[in-house]
């Protein structure tokens, strides 16, 4: 409907574009609608980024003017952080983890149950129950099934006849509790997706294929991943998304420990920036992870899921 | 993969029910937790418990904290529900149904919201709550989460209006309905099924949400359950049982609500995921 209209106004000046869209009642709507949204996106989302740009250039514990400026310095303190280095790893370890184990064991179950039976959708609603627990539930839960007198590796420890063993508490091995917890809690998500993506591939089409290729796995393999593949790369879009992300399942799990071996890049900010009011070094990993994540998002886009629609 | 029909099916349900055991048990183990006395516990974390013992689960329904706790959640995932359901269709509106200059660099503007995780600026965003004197006030919690989800939300509103009949619009237009006008009377009652599937995310990312609470809000009584919970931890920190019966109580609500929502939140994960 707009389109013509649009067109007709075309070769009229700007004032009396503005006139028109006053009369027509589009000036009021656009004046009545937008800024609620606007102006609550632009003070808690864009100023405090901006402010994150600014104050990451000065110290400052949050009171009193800010004028001890330091240049680059919170940026040069960060990137010689030993801690600041095994965090960026181990939010490394997660995308691996999320691309390497997640996403084949969601693919995996989502090509098992995406044709719609009843039994299918209760395995779909069980393996998405986890999606939806608050993060710091989930870590609770898990904190319990890994702790050292009780839980999973109580028994397994008592079974082998071993001493208890603290999974949370060794260097080695608590990231790889953090990582089940993560795997645990959004394999549902992403076998949604892929779900979704399989219902929707045309019947016939399937049909077809199962007339060409005798063996089941043929089919998986040749027509329903290359068709889903635009779902696979969302998939890992968001996986690399949500890794930068991961705060609060880590504080119940070992909150960063042992000897800050676990944090991720955001808990590291909250323990090196917020709970130490360093504004200005908080700010600067601010800043390191959101440009990380706008360029991780662009190249990503930009490589993989572009190329992918244009082939 | 066997060839064999019965084999298949075997593999299938072996890895459909260790993969379903990988989900439930650890939830199990939680629920039962909450009725075992800690030696119980230690001995057998998974098994039924011999005697079911209601006291944990009645202390912590009986105590008005607990109660207190899920209220204050309750308000402030309730208001960021109805204050980005109605922010977030009023600009989608505008930029589905008029043009003008410049709508669409708005547009991208607001949708860099979608790219970047909100703890990036925390501190800033601190500073700012605190400025505008909104720490330890549930404003300063809703405010800032409504913002966040502004960009998701207008994606969904957005491609929901573009496929509501035009026909519509234009016979309301010649009656003389305005925009505004035709916006409540009309397109919001025709979008239910987005404004559930908006509503249902925003509601369980702020009900589960950790990080804002914790920075924002400090006396104990205006604590969400997150928050709640993970004082109630520090207390309690040897006594599972304690503990377990607490995350239960909290789970056993969001998975109740699971249930009745699923709908829609397939369909926003659905929606989501075809539209990106």
């Amino acid at each position: 409907m707009t389109d013509a209209k649009v067109a007709a106004a075309r070769p009229l000046t700007a004032k009396a574009r503005i006139a028109r869209m006053y009369r027509d009642g589009k000036l009021t709507t656009i004046l009545l609608f937008l800024p609620p949204a606007l102006l609550l996106f632009t003070l808690f989302v864009v100023t405090p980024i901006l402010n994150a740009a600014h104050l990451s250039l000065y110290r400052w514990s949050g009171f009193g003017e800010v004028t001890d400026y330091v240049g680059l310095k919170n940026y040069s303190t960060l990137f010689a952080h030993s801690i600041f280095h095994q965090s960026m790893w181990n939010s490394v370890k997660i995308i691996l983890a999320s691309i390497l184990l997640q996403i084949p064991l969601a693919l995996g179950l989502a090509l098992l149950i995406y044709r719609k039976t009843p039994t299918n959708t209760l395995f779909r609603l069980v393996f998405l129950a986890p999606y939806i627990l608050a993060e710091i539930a989930s870590g609770l839960i898990w904190s319990f099934m890994f702790d050292g007198d009780y839980g999973v590796s109580a028994q397994v420890a008592s079974a082998l006849s071993m001493p208890s063993f603290y999974i949370l508490a060794d260097k080695q091995f608590a990231f790889l509790a953090i990582i089940t917890v993560i795997v645990w809690k959004y394999f549902g998500f992403h076998m949604m997706i892929f779900i979704a993506a399989l219902q929707s591939v045309p019947g016939e089409l399937l049909e077809a294929a199962s007339l060409d290729c005798r063996k089941s796995w043929q089919i998986v393999a040749f027509v329903k991943l290359p068709l889903i593949s635009h779902a696979i790369k969302l998939s890992v879009f968001f996986s690399i998304i949500g890794s930068l992300q991961v705060f609060d399942i880590i504080i119940p799990l070992t909150n960063g420990g042992p000897s800050n071996s676990t944090h991720s890049i955001v808990s590291y900010l909250y323990t090196f920036g917020l709970t130490r009011l360093n504004v200005g070094y908080g700010s600067a990993v601010g800043v390191a992870l959101f440009l990380f994540c706008v360029f991780t998002a662009l190249t990503y886009k930009r490589l993989v899921i572009r190329e992918g629609k244009s082939a | 993969m066997s060839s064999k029909p019965g084999m298949a099916t075997l593999g299938r349900a072996a890895v459909l029910s260790i993969a379903a055991a990988f989900v439930i048990l650890p939830l199990v183990a939680t629920f039962l937790g909450g009725f075992k006395t800690i030696g119980e516990l230690r001995s057998s974390p998974f098994g039924l418990p011999p005697h079911w013992d209601m006291s944990y689960y009645g202390e912590i329904l009986h105590n008005p904290q607990f109660w207190s706790y899920l209220q204050s959640s309750l308000f402030v995932s309730l208001s960021a529900v109805l204050l980005t359901l109605l922010c977030a269709s009023m600009a989608a509106y505008v930029f589905a149904h008029i043009r003008f200059f410049g709508s669409k660099m708005l547009l991208s503007y607001l949708l860099l919201g979608m790219m970047f995780p909100f703890a990036t600026a925390i501190l800033p965003l601190f500073i700012k709550i605190r400025d505008l004197g909104l720490l330890d006030n549930y404003l300063g919690v809703i405010l800032p989460q409504t913002a966040f989800s502004m960009a998701f939300a207008i994606v969904l509103f957005k491609s929901f209006f573009e496929q509501l009949p035009h026909e519509l619009f234009e016979a309301a237009y010649v009656e003389g309905c305005s925009y505004t006008r035709f916006f409540f009377q009309f397109t919001l009652p025709l979008s239910t099924p987005i404004l559930a599937t908006v509503g249902t995310f925003v509601f369980v990312q702020s009900w589960n949400n950790y990080l804002l609470p914790l920075v924002v809000i400090n006396s104990r009584e205006m604590f969400t359950w997150p928050l709640g919970m993970m004082q109630f931890r520090g207390e309690f920190i040897v006594e599972w049982n304690k503990i377990l019966a607490f995350v239960s109580l909290t789970i056993f609500p969001a998975i109740v609500f699971f249930l009745a929502a699923q709908k829609y939140i397939v369909a926003g994960l659905t929606r989501g995921s075809v539209k990106g």
